[in-house]
C-alpha cells in the first residue's frame, strides 16, 4: 500500500476542496445577483462579507496544506502540455481564491467602510481611506471575480473532458471517498503506452 | 511525442459527439445561470445601476460629486449619549458617554452648485463612531414622511418631478399623473408642503424616516424611528426675496451659526407599538407613541469637502452597529445599493471644486 504511488489527493485535500467549490462558486453567484438587486442586496452583502473572508481563511490553509503534501503525479493520460497548463490554472486558482477576499477587504478599508462580520464583530482596515485606491480595487474585484468564474468554468470543462472522452477516472483523484486503483489499466492509460 | 489530449478509442463517433455536446450543456448552463443572476436578460428591470443613470439623466453627470444630495458640507462633533435608550439597544452608542462624530449637511437634489433656497430639502447625515471600531451611520431629511414608499416610486417620481427641457420647469401634468397614480404621495404631500421651513440648517429637524429595529442585551427587538431636534430655537424663512439671497446663504449662515457656538439636536426616538407600519416611509406614527430623548448630537467644526474625510464617506443608512438592525422597510436595501454606485462612481472621478469652498468654511 505505501509503496504504490498515491492516486487520490490527500483527504484533507479533498474535503478543502469541494467545501472551497461550494463556498467559492456561492459567493460568486451572490456577488454577481447582488449589485445587480435593488431589494436583496443588503443581505447578500451581508453573506457575501464574512463568506469571502472565511473563504480567505480556508484558501491559506489550503495553499500551506498544497505545499506541506504530496500531490498525486497526473494521470499518464496527460501530455506534458496538459500538465503544464493544469498546473498553471491551479496556481491561478489559488492566487484568485486568495486576491480576490483580499481586494473586497482592501476596497471596503480604502472606501472607509467598516468591515462588518456580523453582530459586533468586523475586521480592521488593511489600506488607507483613499478614493483613487477604492474605485481602483472595486473594479479590478469586478474584473477579477469574473477571471474566476471564467477560469472555473475551463476547470470543470476540463475535468468533464477526462471523465466522459479521455475516460481516465479523473474525478476518482478528487473523490471524497477512497478508490482503489483499478487492477488494469484503463484502456485509454494502456493506449498510449 | 503524445498528442495534447487523448481520446478514449472505445468510444463511437456518436457517443463522443454526444459526450461534448454534454460538456458544452453543462459549461453553457452554469454561464447562462451567472448571466442570469447578473441580469442580463432582464436589461429592463430597475437596477441600482439604472437608478443611479436616472438621477444622471435628470440632473445631468457632475463627475465627483454624490449623485443625490450632491451640494454640502461637512462637520466635526461628538455625540453625548444620556444612557435612555441603553435599554432599548445594546449598541454602544446608547452607553453614557461622550463619543466622536463626523457629519455633512447636504441639500437635496443631484446639482453641486444649486443655489439655496428656502423649500429645498436639507440633510445631516452622522458617522457616529463607537469606542469598539463598530460605526452607525445616518442620513436624514427635514421632511417629516417621505414621498414614495420604494424605490420604483422613488425613479418614477425623479422623472415625473424632473424639469422640462422646453420650459426649464417641471411638468405640472405628469406631476399630476404622477401623484393621481400613488395614493401614498397623494396624502404624503400636503404634510410635506405645510411642514414650518426654519431659518436655515441650524434650526430644522432631520427626520431618519424609515424605521429600525432596535435589539436590546436580551435579544428584544423593538420598532424604533429617530429623528434630530435642534436646540437652536424655530425661526422662520426670511421673507426676503429669495432672488436677493446669496447662493450659498444657507450653508455661510450655518458656518456662522457654528463659528459662534457649537450647534446642538437631541436625538428623540420615537418608539412603534406592535400594528405601526415600519414598511411604510410615508406615514408617521400616532403622535402619542412614547419618546425617548437619548442624548446631544453636538456640530463643533465645519469643514469643507475639500478636506474633510466625510467627502468621501457613503452614509449609507444600512451601516449599524450591533443592537440597531434594519426592519422590513424595503426603502433601506434599495439606499444602500444605490449610495454604493454612487459612492462607487464619485470615487473614480476626477474632483471638481465643492459650491462651498474651504475659504468659506475656514476649515
Ligand atoms: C469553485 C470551484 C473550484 C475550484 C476553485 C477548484 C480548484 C481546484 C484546484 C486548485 C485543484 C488542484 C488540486 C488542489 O490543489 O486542491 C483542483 C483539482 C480538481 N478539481 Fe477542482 N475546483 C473547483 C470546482 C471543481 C468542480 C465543480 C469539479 C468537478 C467537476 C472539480 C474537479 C476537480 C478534480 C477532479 C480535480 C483533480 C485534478 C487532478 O487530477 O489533478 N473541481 N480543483
Ligand atoms: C472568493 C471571494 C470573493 C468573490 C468570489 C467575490 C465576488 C464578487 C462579485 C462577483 C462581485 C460583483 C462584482 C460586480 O459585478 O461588480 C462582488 C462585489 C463585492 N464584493 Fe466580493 N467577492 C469575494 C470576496 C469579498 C470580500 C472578502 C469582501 C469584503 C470583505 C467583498 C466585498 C464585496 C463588495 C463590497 C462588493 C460590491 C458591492 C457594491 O458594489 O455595491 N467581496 N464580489
Ligand atoms: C429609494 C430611495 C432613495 C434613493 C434612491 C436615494 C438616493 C441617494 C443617493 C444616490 C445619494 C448619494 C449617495 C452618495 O454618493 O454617497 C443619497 C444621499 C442622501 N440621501 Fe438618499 N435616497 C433615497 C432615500 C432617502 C431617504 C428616505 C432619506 C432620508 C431619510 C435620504 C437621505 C439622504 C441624505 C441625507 C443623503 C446625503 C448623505 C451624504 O451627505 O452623503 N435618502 N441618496
Amino acid at each position: 500500500m505505501t509503496s504504490k504511488p498515491r492516486t487520490q489527493f490527500a483527504i484533507q485535500s479533498r474535503l478543502l476542496h469541494w467545501l472551497m467549490a461550494v463556498m467559492i462558486l456561492a459567493m460568486l453567484f451572490i456577488g454577481i445577483a447582488m449589485v445587480s438587486s435593488l431589494a436583496d442586496y443588503h443581505w447578500l452583502v451581508a453573506i457575501h462579507r464574512p463568506l469571502g473572508i472565511a473563504i480567505l481563511i480556508l484558501a491559506i490553509i489550503r495553499l500551506i496544506n498544497r505545499k506541506l503534501t504530496k500531490l498525486p503525479p497526473f494521470p499518464p493520460t496527460m501530455s506534458p502540455a496538459e500538465r503544464r497548463i493544469a498546473s498553471a490554472s491551479e496556481k491561478l486558482l489559488y492566487a484568485l481564491m486568495i486576491a480576490l477576499p483580499l481586494i473586497g477587504w482592501g476596497m471596503l478599508s480604502a472606501g472607509h467602510y467598516p468591515i462588518v462580520m456580523f453582530g459586533a464583530v468586523h475586521l480592521p482596515p488593511i489600506l488607507p481611506a483613499h478614493p483613487e485606491l477604492f474605485a481602483i480595487l472595486r473594479a479590478a474585484h469586478t474584473v477579477l471575480a469574473y477571471l474566476l468564474f471564467a477560469t472555473i468554468l475551463a476547470h470543470v470543462g476540463a475535468v468533464l473532458f477526462h471523465t466522459l472522452i479521455v475516460r481516465d477516472r479523473i474525478l476518482d483523484r478528487m473523490a471524497l471517498w477512497p478508490v482503489r486503483r483499478p487492477k488494469v489499466a484503463d484502456p485509454a492509460a494502456k493506449s498510449l503506452e | 511525442m503524445k498528442p495534447f489530449l487523448t481520446i478514449d478509442p472505445t468510444l463511437t463517433r456518436p457517443a463522443l459527439l454526444l459526450r461534448l455536446a454534454l460538456i458544452g450543456l453543462i459549461l453553457g448552463g452554469v454561464a447562462a445561470l451567472f448571466a442570469w443572476r447578473a441580469g442580463w436578460f432582464t436589461p429592463h428591470t430597475l437596477t441600482q445601476k439604472t437608478v443611479i443613470d436616472t438621477f444622471e439623466k435628470v440632473d445631468g453627470v457632475f463627475p465627483g460629486f454624490r449623485r443625490n444630495h450632491a451640494k454640502g458640507v461637512c462637520f466635526r462633533g461628538y455625540f453625548e449619549s444620556n444612557g435612555n435608550a441603553a435599554a432599548l439597544s445594546r449598541a454602544g452608542v446608547f452607553s453614557p458617554g461622550r463619543i466622536p462624530v463626523l457629519g455633512r449637511f447636504s441639500l437635496g437634489g443631484g446639482l453641486p452648485y444649486v443655489t439655496d433656497a428656502p423649500s429645498t430639502v436639507r440633510a445631516l447625515a452622522v458617522q457616529f463612531q463607537l469606542p469598539n471600531g463598530e460605526e452607525w451611520r445616518t442620513a436624514m431629511i427635514n421632511l417629516p414622511v417621505f414621498p414614495v414608499q420604494n424605490v420604483q416610486q422613488f425613479a418614477e417620481q425623479l422623472v415625473a418631478f424632473a424639469p422640462d427641457p422646453a420650459t426649464g420647469k417641471p411638468d405640472p401634468a405628469k406631476i399630476q399623473a404622477f401623484v393621481a397614480a400613488h395614493p401614498a404621495t397623494a396624502r404624503a404631500l400636503p404634510l410635506i408642503q405645510q411642514r414650518p421651513i426654519s431659518s436655515g440648517f441650524a434650526d430644522s429637524p432631520y427626520y431618519g424616516l424609515n424605521a429600525f429595529t432596535f435589539l436590546g442585551t436580551d435579544g428584544k427587538p423593538t420598532p424604533v424611528r429617530w429623528t434630530m431636534i435642534p436646540e437652536q430655537p424655530f425661526q422662520p424663512s426670511p421673507a426676503a426675496d429669495p432672488a436677493t439671497l446669496d447662493k450659498n446663504y444657507l450653508f455661510d449662515n450655518l458656518i456662522a451659526a457654528v463659528r459662534t457656538a457649537p450647534q446642538r439636536w437631541r436625538l428623540i426616538l420615537t418608539i412603534g407599538q406592535p400594528g405601526d407600519p415600519t414598511d411604510d416611509a410615508t406615514i408617521t406614527w400616532p403622535d402619542d407613541r412614547q419618546k425617548i430623548d437619548a442624548g446631544t448630537l453636538v456640530v463643533e467644526q465645519i469643514e469643507s469637502e475639500a478636506v474633510s474625510p466625510a467627502r468621501d464617506m457613503n452614509f449609507d443608512p444600512t451601516i449599524l452597529p450591533d443592537g440597531i438592525a434594519i426592519s422590513d422597510d424595503p426603502l433601506l436595501s434599495a439606499r444602500s445599493a444605490a449610495y454604493s454606485v454612487s459612492f462607487t462612481r464619485r470615487e473614480g472621478e476626477r474632483k471638481e471644486p465643492s459650491a462651498v469652498t474651504t475659504a468659506e468654511t475656514g476649515k
